[in-house]
């Protein structure tokens, strides 16, 4: 679950005001705005890269609006992938694995089964520059899935693919999701990855966040 | 046109410079004791602030990059002052501050005024600013937004600069350096007023070609110009090779 209580942020002109926003368990929500509505800012919130001035952050049944990064069990993955440009694919994979300081041997088996199940398992020893768009955002979300996280927190992740890869990673995150058993909040502003991948539609206008239906997208 | 003049102008300086002096005259001035002692304190004082500069210019560059705080238009302006300022009024200013009460302070610990370590602190002060304009640069060329997913994969801050930021800003440290490096070699102003100008102590290359000229030994001089020149083209090269623009 994830739960956003109204909370107030502002940088500058810019302000997010009592804002709330609930999604359930296991549920592949989908949260649309225009472009400067405060999409990222919601999804940085979350993260806790962004400091709130007042209301809560709870990522399933903790309250995690002081907790660090990379204490709320997340998993982001933002819209150009942002992977660590020094690093192979393996390397990447195992980041967050080895951070948690996990057996060399459970790190290696973790990789080789997401490498596997993401479809990037000849792609180990390439560095990003070497990846297309797709490959990246394969990379990127099984970076995120290898710290074990509870909730996934995907920023426009399709944005930057043509339509052929947009549909086959489309396709992959609904998969992940649901074998995963993850909650996810996943930030567009296409319809139809709307359509194709929501539980639920959250609209995000005018500093405020509220539910729609999938049959207002059409 | 104006390219082609400029470029022309730049190497019709250096070749008439290198045609004055000859291979032989070249090997003769750059084996006597003195100049060798001379080259030898330039390679270690510069290597020396070259390591000091990127120390300090890591941490600024970065803070001037990522964060916003009161202030920093102020302290971003503060950081250029060794680049504007003369630099043989920036040898007077460590000349008078080693006078000052809180120099002499610290000069209980190491003595700066006219010593080696004057050499180095002399190249540093300009050399650093060098140094951290360049990171600055690096740092504003590379995405905050892999640093903030490592936070989120468990990283603290430092951590996250450390494993990521870091590894992908090394060309940039590397060009840091090599600025902070070439630009000490050629020193000399600050050098001459603080450190001073004695043979077999304090005496660095730029010192070399002065005080051979001012002993009408202009063959000396322009000898070790040359390799000046020589060494300049290295780090150039070098920066250009490793990808950044300085």
């Amino acid at each position: 679950m994830i739960r956003l209580e109204n909370i107030a942020w502002s940088a500058g002109q810019f302000k997010l005001e009592n804002l709330s926003l609930t999604v359930p368990k296991n549920c592949y929500a989908v949260l649309m705005g225009k472009t400067g509505s405060g999409k990222t800012s919601l999804v940085e919130i979350l993260c806790g890269l962004r400091l709130l001035t007042a209301g809560k952050v709870w990522i399933g049944e903790d309250d995690v609006t002081y907790a660090l990064p990379g204490e709320r069990g997340i998993g982001y993955v933002p819209q150009d992938g942002a992977l660590f440009p020094t690093m192979t694919v393996r390397e990447q994979l195992a980041f967050a694995p080895r951070l948690q300081k996990r057996p060399l041997k459970e790190i290696e088996a973790l990789v080789k089964r997401l490498a596997d199940e993401l479809g990037i398992a000849g792609l180990l020893d390439r560095l990003p520059q070497k990846l297309s768009g797709g490959e990246r955002q394969r990379v990127a979300l099984g970076r995120a899935l290898a710290a074990k996280p509870k909730v996934l927190l995907l920023d426009e992740p399709l944005s930057a693919l043509d339509e052929e890869m947009r549909d086959e990673v489309a396709q992959l995150l609904k998969r992940v999701r649901r074998e995963h058993g993850l909650t996810a909040l996943h930030i567009t502003h296409s319809k139809q990855e709307a359509l194709q991948l929501a539980d639920v539609v959250f609209r995000l206008e005018n500093g405020q966040v509220s539910e729609t239906t999938l049959d207002s997208l059409n | 046109m104006v390219t082609s003049l400029y470029l022309f102008f730049l190497l019709a300086m250096l070749v008439a410079t290198a045609s004055y002096s000859t291979p032989g005259d070249l090997w003769k001035t750059l084996n006597s004791p003195e100049i060798r002692y001379s080259i030898g304190l330039s390679l270690a004082t510069c290597t020396t602030t070259a390591l000091l500069s990127l120390l300090v210019a890591v941490p600024i560059g970065y803070l001037l990059s990522r964060a916003n705080f009161r202030g920093k238009e102020l302290v971003d302006s503060l950081i250029d002052i060794p680049i504007v300022l003369p630099p043989m009024v920036m040898g007077l200013c460590l000349l008078i501050f080693f006078q000052s009460p809180l120099g002499r302070f610290l000069e209980q610990g190491i003595t700066f005024t006219y010593t080696v370590a004057g050499v180095v602190l002399a190249q540093f002060v300009i050399g650093s600013a060098f140094a951290i304009r360049t990171m600055r640069g690096t740092f504003d060329h590379l995405s905050a937004r892999p640093e903030e997913v490592a936070m989120t994969l468990g990283c603290t801050r430092g951590q996250a600069v450390w494993l990521v930021t870091l590894p992908a800003a090394r060309r940039g440290m590397f060009a840091a350096a090599s600025v902070a490096w070439a630009r000490s070699l050629g020193e000399f102003g600050p050098i001459l007023v603080f450190a001073g100008a004695t043979r077999m102590k304090t005496e660095v290359l730029p010192t070399t070609v002065w005080l051979e000229l001012s002993v009408g030994n202009l063959e000396a001089s322009v000898a070790v110009s040359i390799l000046m020149v020589l060494m300049a083209l290295v780090v150039l090269v070098a920066i250009r090779l490793a990808g950044e623009r300085v």
